[in-house]
């Protein structure tokens, strides 16, 4: 039988990112369908009545939502190439730990990009950075977070790469000068096909960013 | 394999229904386990080093080595101990279910949602607490349908997840002057059959003693 692998996705999207690498890592071919998030397709409603959001892994007409549950998925799915997630539970636990940790950076990033006030975007500045910082220390010096191998965990926090430039620009601040091996091992990710094709044009996203504040604040 | 033979220790709050996912978990796969009740005003070296990151209870000291977040504890309980039935279907879509439905009680229903019902007096923000927090709650319900359980036939890691909260329907109806059974019926039935087993009854508080808790926590945080 032969996979039908669709996906919805929105070309910025820093969770539909996670998705494309782990597809692109499989070599699983699959269509890409771009939403429109001002008016939500059918389909999309459809694919995730209960979050109504984008990333959506159509997988032979069966919907799987949640890109880090997507990631996994699709590491079950095709386990045979690039396993995404180490063998081992206890480093699997740690693994997932990471993931879950690096998706409690959003609160604050959404204050830094779409704060109401210069003390909330401050706030959320800190906020990043710290946790970015904690993020750093568990990297270390290796090449990747899974050691040598790319995996779960890189996935996880590689979509934030795009937009950095978008973050350095409204935060006022360098992410180098505060992470430095963050930047170090994002340049080594890029250099990765899979990440290479799946991460938007960074300079595309921070054009975006004054249309979404405008949305942000008509919601 | 040895492995599943080393020492489990849980650094555990009797009241933390983060803490019961994992108790529940370690009893259904017949772990034996020791607990070390935390102080939440006074939290041990133990946890500290063991948490870092978070500083907060559960945490599974396996064999010496840390696993933090209750439902990762979880995962890591089913992938460790093999030979008791797994929490977690195998064909990969219907486990990807799984874990959505988890995930969403895990955003939806939590102690910081509870808390805008208990820690708050009648008013705006406890209403506005009620209605997110049964507006979630139905979503659950119509997930349960008419099965027994979130998993079916099978007690499972949905079930796993969301029941503790179970032992905290009591204080928020007596602080929120509601009834979770009038809006929810089939969530309450669910949690009545979930009780009924060994691993659940030995890890839920009574309601009673947790809403006593909660009543501490109201002077604690000045609600009274």
């Amino acid at each position: 039988m032969v996979d039908e692998v669709i996906l919805l996705d929105y070309w910025p999207s820093l969770f539909g990112v996670r998705t494309r690498i782990a597809l692109e890592e499989k070599n699983i071919k699959f269509d890409y369908i771009e939403q429109d998030l001002c008016n939500k397709s059918a389909l999309l409603l459809e694919m995730n009545p209960v979050h109504k959001k984008i990333p959506v892994l159509i997988h032979n007409g069966k919907p799987v939502c949640e890109s880090l549950i997507q990631v996994e998925f699709i590491d079950e799915t095709w386990p045979k190439a690039n396993p995404l997630l180490p063998s081992d539970p206890y480093q699997r636990a740690q693994a997932r730990f990471w993931g879950n940790f690096i998706d409690k950076m959003l609160p604050g990033l959404g204050k830094l990009m779409w704060g109401a006030n210069g003390q909330e975007q401050e706030e959320g500045k800190k906020e990043f950075v710290e946790m970015l910082k904690t993020v750093e220390s568990e990297l270390g010096d290796r090449t990747y977070f899974g050691g040598e191998t790319f995996g779960y965990v890189d996935i996880a926090l590689i979509g934030f790469y795009g937009w950095f430039d978008a973050f350095e620009k409204y935060g006022n601040f360098s992410i180098e000068a505060e992470c430095p091996k963050i930047i170090a091992w994002a340049k080594r990710c890029v250099k990765r096909d899979s990440v290479a094709k799946s991460l938007p044009d960074s300079e595309k996203v921070t054009e975006l960013v004054p249309e979404l504040k405008k949305k942000k604040r008509v919601e | 394999m040895g492995k599943e033979n080393e020492k489990v220790v849980l650094l555990d709050f009797w009241a933390s229904p983060y803490a019961m996912r994992t108790k529940i978990a370690l009893r259904e796969k017949g772990v034996e386990f020791e607990t070390q009740q935390e102080d939440l005003w006074n939290k041990s070296e133990l946890l500290l080093k063991s948490n870092p990151v978070h500083k907060k209870v559960p945490v599974l000291i396996h064999g010496g080595k840390p696993v933090s977040e209750s439902l990762i504890q979880v995962q890591y309980i089913d992938e460790t101990w093999t030979d008791a039935a797994s929490f977690l279907p195998s064909d990969p879509q219907a486990r990807a279910n799984a874990r959505f439905w988890a995930d969403f009680a895990e955003k939806t229903i939590s102690f910081e949602g509870g808390r805008k019902i208990w820690g708050n007096n009648k008013g705006e923000e406890q209403e506005k607490g009620k209605k997110e927090f049964l507006d979630s709650l139905k979503v659950l319900e119509a997930e349960l349908g008419d099965k027994p359980y979130f998993g079916g036939e099978t007690f499972d890691y949905v079930d796993i997840a969301l029941v503790p909260f179970y032992s905290w329907f009591y204080s928020l109806e007596k602080c929120g002057d509601f009834s979770v059974e009038a809006e929810c019926p089939k969530i309450v039935a669910w949690g009545k059959r979930c009780v009924e087993r060994d691993s659940v009854a030995a890890s839920l508080p009574e309601s009673e003693k947790v809403y006593q808790q909660v009543l501490k926590l109201r002077q604690i945080f000045g609600v009274e």
